[in-house]
């Protein structure tokens, strides 16, 4: 056996303590100009300071979710570890998204539209069946069992879900017109230029915030993987020693 | 010419080191008893020389294909019979050996002369394999290994769960395979039957292989 | 060649289906069960059960295809038939275009007596028996294929049961959505296209079709 001493018993560097501050930064910058700078609706009132989270939250599930469908093209066509480590973290953080995003958007719904959930809207009924195919993905990566076979189910569940998409979005849309959903806020132009502002720190946070949890949970699932490399040279010793027993 | 290959071979179950390492030739005709004790890894190394499991380190060779990029065409070319039977329950005897033919794209008319040779009862024919006993089913799937006429017999336990008459078909077949110049690698617990027939004897334990006797007949 | 592995294949799952009438036993009387419980729990409110049909016929073949998806599935586990077909070198896109065949015809046939079942239990009446059938057929399809991937998918897991569920039924939600407003359509409940959503039905179908034919043998190989 090789004594494998760890370098550090954390998976931080200078980039993700460097992303880490900015995110921390950021993130006072954001409330602070998100409950005081930005002016209140003239429609929504305050309820409006809810944009500052729910559209970046929005943004970065689907940029989360192509990452996956993307990392899981890569295992199929590549076999890459790499790439598969990246498709399982980035499901993990745009889970997370996911449901800030749905959350926001129901606690935003109610003062706004008068109720919490409207199963006429796309993006909403669109991105609650993209939570649950997440759930799915990440339930099957949990499964155990040889890892190649879990990557190999999990990347089919990636394009699938990718794949499906398009179709689920123009399904809602089809359903019901009459959506509530606003147009695109961001193009709509009306929007004070403080309130633009603060969306973009908003985008600005979510975005290094996705960088340093992708980093870090990336790393945490490399180390388990060499730990399980270690693991296996250790079973086979084991494994070989079993012939004394005879 | 060697039929078989192996090079430190390391395969997985799983995270198990089923096989810790594994050196092996067998060249053509040679009739090869795989013994050792359960879990020592004698299945794992049928299947492996089946083209059924990857090969998470070393190198192989089986029926002159590699075993890290050619497994279609190494299981194309061996019959395998494991633990499953890989029998339909509710298909008939024939059902279920027409159609293993016709997918592996060998003569259906292979299958009548294949069940008499297994001694299945014409009374049997035509019943659903979910009927029969555990040994009438291994008969039947081992017609399938005949069936399909493979250079490569890979026989894990065939004596397990048979009569007399029915392991003595078992040896009758084994001898005609080498007689007809496949090659044979089985597994057995019936040491004293199985040393007549084998020309080759190793001992498998911990994943490795510990003892190599030749010409043991 | 292909075509012959296909109907080889789909040929042997419906004679085992044949021989042991899983579906006409067990998965039919679950579908008119559960229609018998959608009738229960919204009949006390006529107007809504005659709106909601359609939805109600959708939702409960969703979970018939859970059913004979697992009937599928479980074909090839028990005793290790998916090791014997690589074995013996079938072509594994053959493999799932014969299984999602046999699923779907046998769909199609517990459809066939639901479509019986709602215009007793629930009044229905058929406006228009051509896209009726249309949207059966095609949403079938897409439902079998999806099905067939998703099966092959959780074939080596020992909680699959439970896993297969809840990654089909997402997955399956633009099919109930299309199928439930053609259906709407088709038996003049809401006034809508729904012959525009056969065009997305269908392409549901197409990608399942094409992305199970692409992965079935690399799950198989793996699994």
């Amino acid at each position: 056996m090789t004594a494998i001493a760890p370098a550090s018993n954390h998976t931080g560097s200078r980039t993700t303590r460097l992303l880490g501050a900015a995110v921390l930064l950021g993130l006072v910058a954001l409330i602070l100009l998100g409950f005081f700078g930005a002016p209140e609706d003239d429609e929504q009132r305050d309820a409006v300071r809810m944009i500052f989270i729910h559209v970046p939250s929005a943004i970065f599930t689907y940029v989360a979710f192509v990452t996956t469908a993307i990392g899981s093209v890569m295992w199929l066509l590549r076999r890459s570890i790499w790439w598969d480590t990246v498709a399982g973290a980035a499901a993990e953080i745009g889970l997370l998204f996911c449901g800030l995003t749905l959350f926001t958007g129901s606690v935003w719904g109610r003062p706004t539209w008068n109720t919490y959930w409207d199963w006429g809207d796309v993006r909403l009924v669109t991105t609650l069946i993209l939570f649950l195919m997440m759930i799915g993905y990440l339930s099957v990566r949990s499964l155990g069992g040889d890892e190649g076979a879990t990557a190999t189910r999990a990347a089919v569940i990636g394009v699938l879900a990718a794949a499906i998409l398009p179709i689920v979005n123009r399904s809602v849309e089809w359903w019901e017109n009459n959506t509530l959903h606003q147009k695109s806020t961001l193009t709509d132009g009306d929007l004070e230029n403080l309130t633009l502002f603060t969306l973009f720190v908003g985008f600005a946070v979510w975005g290094l915030f996705f960088a340093w949890s992708l980093i870090h949970r990336f790393r945490i699932t490399w180390l388990e993987r060499e730990l399980r490399a270690i693991d296996l040279d250790r079973a086979l010793d084991e494994r070989r020693a079993e012939r004394d027993d005879v | 010419m060697s039929i078989v290959r192996l090079h430190a071979a390391v395969a997985l179950i799983g995270r198990f080191p089923a096989l810790a390492g594994v050196d092996l030739q067998v060249s053509s005709g040679e009739v090869v008893l795989v013994q050792g004790p359960n879990g020592a890894g004698k299945s794992t190394l049928l299947r492996l020389c089946a083209g059924l499991m990857r090969l998470e380190s070393g190198s192989g060779e089986i029926l002159g294909h590699d075993l890290m990029t050619e497994r279609p065409a190494i299981r194309r070319q061996v019959g395998l019979l494991g633990h499953d039977t890989a029998l339909y329950d509710d298909l008939s005897v024939r059902e279920n050996l027409e159609f293993w033919a016709r997918a592996s794209r060998v003569d259906v008319g292979a299958v009548d002369p294949a069940m008499e040779r297994l001694g299945v009862a014409e009374r049997l024919h035509d019943i659903s394999v979910g009927q029969l006993s555990a040994g009438q089913r291994r008969r039947v799937a081992l017609a399938g290994v005949v069936v399909r006429r493979p250079q490569l017999w890979l026989l894990d336990e065939p004596h397990a769960g048979l009569d007399p008459s029915g392991r003595d078909l078992v040896d009758r077949l084994v001898i005609d395979a080498a007689a007809a110049g496949a090659t044979v690698l089985l597994s057995s617990h019936e040491v004293d039957r199985t040393l007549d027939l084998a020309t080759r004897r190793i001992t498998v334990a911990g994943g490795t292989i510990t003892g190599d006797v030749d010409d043991v007949g | 060649m292909m075509l012959a592995d296909v109907l080889l294949v789909a040929a042997k799952d419906l004679r085992i289906e044949w021989r042991s009438r899983v579906t006409v036993s067990q998965v039919l009387p679950f579908a008119l069960l559960v229609l018998v419980l959608f009738g229960f729990a919204l009949d006390a409110n006529r107007p809504v059960l005659d709106a909601a049909t359609g939805g109600l016929f959708w939702v409960a073949v969703m979970f018939v295809s859970i059913v004979a998806v697992q009937r599928s599935t479980s074909i090839e586990t028990t005793d290790g038939a998916r090791r014997a077909l690589l074995l013996a070198g079938v072509e594994p896109a053959a493999v799932f275009l014969g299984k999602a065949a046999a699923v779907a015809l046998q769909l199609l046939a517990v459809e066939v007596v639901m479509v019986g079942g709602v215009i007793v239990l629930y009044d229905a009446s058929i406006e228009s028996i051509g896209l009726l059938v249309a949207t059966c057929l095609v949403a079938t399809v897409g439902i079998a294929a999806a099905g067939t991937l998703l099966g092959a998918l959780v074939a080596g897991v020992r909680a699959r049961e439970t896993v297969l569920p809840i990654l089909l039924l997402p997955v399956l939600a633009p099919v109930l959505i299309g199928a439930t407003r053609a259906f709407d359509d088709a038996l003049g409940t809401v006034a809508v296209d729904g012959w525009a959503w056969l065009g997305l039905l269908a392409g549901f179908g197409a990608i399942n079709i094409v992305l199970g034919a692409l992965a079935y043998g690399v799950l198989l190989e793996e699994t």
